[in-house]
């Protein structure tokens, strides 16, 4: 590259100021942004008390939440008995059936229990009198006294000796805690327990092909009614994940979205029409229609939906009610902007042949608008099927109330995976249906 | 035959024929009209009986208590609502938590204070602007390698996409439950949860954006050797910059209602005052939120609007605003 003398530099800078000596502003912009945003995020950081509410988070607990999500714990805690034998007792969650025989829990003819997590290697030989702990394949034992358990010295780090109790973690797998009356035991497994049915269920046992050859399969499990029926009706009813609630639920949060942007579509259509200018030429009723377009868009949708939730119970109607008040505001501004847009060549055609105002309208500008308006309503449709959910979740009910229900309990992680699968895939297929129908609409152009 | 035809409408028969046509055309296009608003009704009808019948309380029985509760939800004086608003002792004051103001003011000198509920509104619009920023960063960071012009339309323009749209359709309210399960209730939780949605929905619109790029000044910069990143960095990004701005601005109006309503599932802020004041018909203290929470959004969307409108001008101004 060749270089510049300094004369011709300097006869440059002198013709063009503008470009060499631009204003503060529009050399440091980028730089001063940065800066303010950071500093503005400091100052947040001891706004909201970022540092001590990550401290005092309960972040030992978050791997066994996040663990929940695609795993599930049997938690049987095995009591002593006086005569030297142990009871498995279950929690109200129990899955297994009474009586059934569990893999990884021998009971022994003595009274004794062997407890396996994953293979021999790590297992708990349980007596009332001590418990062998195998870690590795090396056995360490646990005394059991009268008012505690006592590691051997010398444990390996996955054995701790907490108070008065032992504490065995073996991973993924699951852990222990030995006490001096009972062992706690925690085992870990992939997947989602009972999803097909509870084990109540005189199906429970069979997995997902198993149940539909036995839906192909003759002989009926339940005389009164087909086999097919009979699987559908045992998986519905599953108390455990209670799939007919679930769904109906969902159910509901799409009939929430659906009867609610259709009603503002069908509200917001004729007013649109007072508040746009061009088609009302009174300056008063367009004024008006557009400050009450903004007043009811404004107006929060979470306010609309408790303050609807007060009067008409929990519930589909006030999430309608909340969807229909907000969307006809904003669906309202929306169409009156696209009426004012529209070409005027083709109401004056209408005009120029004598039309009334109604036919100058219907033939001069619905046409025009009509792709429009409806590609808008279902945008609005979409994204209500997701507002629907959170709006379900402060009290009208619908699958948004069940998410919170279900996380409240902080045991049924896997139910929440589970409907977030549900929304997932019932957002996606929305919005692909949705998307298919606006592009038949506008040819392919809009997006 | 033709022939009179031809005498009683005026046309040649290749005119007939095409008459004819049209109005089958016009007929079967009328019958599909009719057809889908028919099936939409329908559906209406019965998506509304459903929602009737799923409804804890049916429409009809209670739309007289609707009226009776509108009617019956008036503070005592009209002064009540900017008593509560502002923070100022009521003359009804008897100790319960209706009438109480004053308490949960938050005091910065002796004699200087924020209103309680207006520090909760502060603490929401900080919220949805702190969720703004880290989402777009993040949704900046993403959408050049969701852009078809910049990576082609590889694996990674689709795990890319892919990310964004679970992002985008990730129930928000699982997100501040999980992190209210291990944080206890608060802003963090609300953040959390609402950058997550930005992410999604900003990289949607950015990569967009990027993706109606002009090419040219990327050409100039290949033809002498800059790297991708130099590419992006001094071709892409002054070209997409004001839009990205604007759809930012757009979407922290949306993020303000939308940490409004999170706050009530648990993420503090003015959205949770309210759930308490309209569910144990503290009516002065309700209308006091309303009033604010109006106020706040109308400003915030005033005020977004007229940097927007300085930032791109007109036509991009109205450009995509449905899509958020």
């Amino acid at each position: 590259m060749s270089a510049i003398s300094a004369a011709e530099r300097a006869r440059l800078e002198q013709k063009f100021p503008e470009v060499f000596k631009t204003s503060f502003l529009k050399r440091h912009g980028l730089i001063v942004g940065l800066g303010v945003t950071v500093l503005y995020l400091v100052f947040c950081w001891f706004f909201f008390n970022v540092g001590p509410a990550l401290q005092n988070g309960k972040w030992d607990r978050t791997s066994i939440y996040v663990q929940d999500w695609y795993s599930w714990r049997a938690q049987p805690r095995l009591r002593f008995g006086e005569d030297g034998t142990i009871t498995p007792q279950w929690s109200s969650r129990g899955q297994y059936p009474v009586g059934a025989t569990i893999d990884w829990l021998t009971p022994h003819e003595d009274g004794s229990m062997t407890v396996t997590f994953g293979s021999d290697a790590d297992r708990l030989d349980i007596t009332t009198t001590e418990v062998n702990v195998f870690v590795g394949g090396e056995a360490w034992p646990v005394a059991i006294t009268e008012d505690a358990a006592i590691a051997p010295e010398g444990v390996p780090a996955a054995i701790q000796q907490d108070g008065q109790k032992v504490i065995v973690d073996f991973g993924f797998a699951g852990q222990a805690e030995i006490r001096d009356n009972q062992v706690y035991v925690q085992r870990r497994f992939f997947g989602w327990a009972n999803f097909l049915y509870d084990p109540k269920s005189p199906l429970w046992g069979h997995d997902f092909f198993s149940s539909i050859g036995l839906m192909f399969s003759g002989d009926r499990v339940n005389p009164e009614m087909s086999n097919a029926q009979f699987v559908v009706n045992q998986w519905l009813n599953n108390q455990a994940w209670q799939h007919a609630d679930i769904l109906v639920k969902l159910f509901q949060t799409l009939v929430m979205a659906f009867v609610g942007t259709l009603l503002a579509t069908l509200l917001a259509f004729p007013l649109a029409f007072l508040a746009a200018r061009t088609i009302t030429p009174n300056r008063t009723t367009n004024w008006l229609m557009k400050r009450f377009f903004d007043f009811i868009r404004s107006v929060d949708m979470l306010i609309w939906a408790l303050f609807f939730t007060r009067g008409f119970g929990p519930g589909p109607i006030p999430g309608i009610a909340a969807i229909f008040f907000t969307d006809t505001g904003a669906l309202g501004k929306v169409y009156a902007e696209a009426l004012e847009n529209v070409d005027d060549k083709q109401r004056e055609g209408m005009k120029s042949v004598g039309a009334s105002p109604a036919s100058v309208n219907r033939y001069g500008v619905v046409p025009q608008v009509l792709p429009v308006f409806v590609s808008q309503s279902l945008y609005f449709w979409e994204s209500n099927t997701r507002s629907a959910t959170v709006i379900g979740a402060v009290g009208a009910g619908g699958i948004g109330l069940k998410l919170l229900e279900s996380m409240g309990t902080n045991s049924d992680w896997d139910k929440v995976a589970y409907m977030v699968l549900l929304i997932l895939f019932v957002v996606f297929l929305f919005d692909n249906m949705s998307t298919a129908i606006r592009q038949r609409l506008i040819g392919g152009t809009g997006h | 035959m033709a022939d009179t035809t031809h005498s009683s409408t005026g046309l040649s028969p290749a005119g007939a024929t095409l008459l004819e046509h049209y109005r089958s055309q016009v007929m079967t296009r009328r019958i599909y009209t009719i057809l889908v608003v028919v099936g939409v009704l329908v559906a209406l009808f019965a998506a509304m009986s459903y929602a009737n019948s799923a409804n804890s309380g049916k429409f009809f029985e209670r739309l007289p208590y609707m009226f009776d509760f509108i009617k019956n939800f008036m503070p005592r004086d009209p002064f009540e609502i900017f008593r509560a608003m502002f923070g100022i002792e009521s003359p009804y004051f008897d100790g319960s938590a209706k009438y109480d103001y004053t308490s949960s003011n938050i005091w910065l000198t002796d004699t200087i204070y924020i209103p309680n509920f207006i520090y909760q509104l502060i603490v929401t619009v900080n919220i949805a602007i702190v969720s703004t920023i880290i989402g777009g960063a993040f949704a900046f960071c993403l959408c050049f390698f969701a852009a078809t012009n910049l990576v082609g339309a590889g694996p990674v323009r689709w795990v890319v996409r892919r990310i964004m749209e679970v992002m985008r359709a990730f129930p928000e309210i699982v997100i501040a439950g999980l992190l209210t399960a291990v944080l206890s209730i608060g802003p963090i939780a609300a953040i959390a949860a609402v950058s997550l949605h930005t992410v999604g929905a900003l990289g949607k619109l950015f990569f967009e954006v990027v993706e109606n790029a002009d090419m040219k000044p990327d050409e100039g910069l290949k033809s002498v050797g800059a790297s991708w990143l130099e590419r992006v960095r001094f071709a892409i990004v002054p070209q997409v910059m004001p839009n990205f701005v604007s759809y930012g601005l757009l979407r922290m109006e949306i993020n303000v209602r939308a940490s409004t309503i999170i706050g009530a599932v648990g993420g503090g802020g003015i959205g949770e005052v309210f759930r308490l004041s309209i569910g144990r018909d503290y009516a002065a203290q309700t209308y006091a939120i309303i009033i604010l929470l109006l106020v706040t959004i109308i400003a915030i969307d005033q005020l977004s609007g007229w940097l927007r409108r300085r930032l791109v001008g007109d036509a991009s101004f109205n450009f995509g605003k449905a899509s958020v």
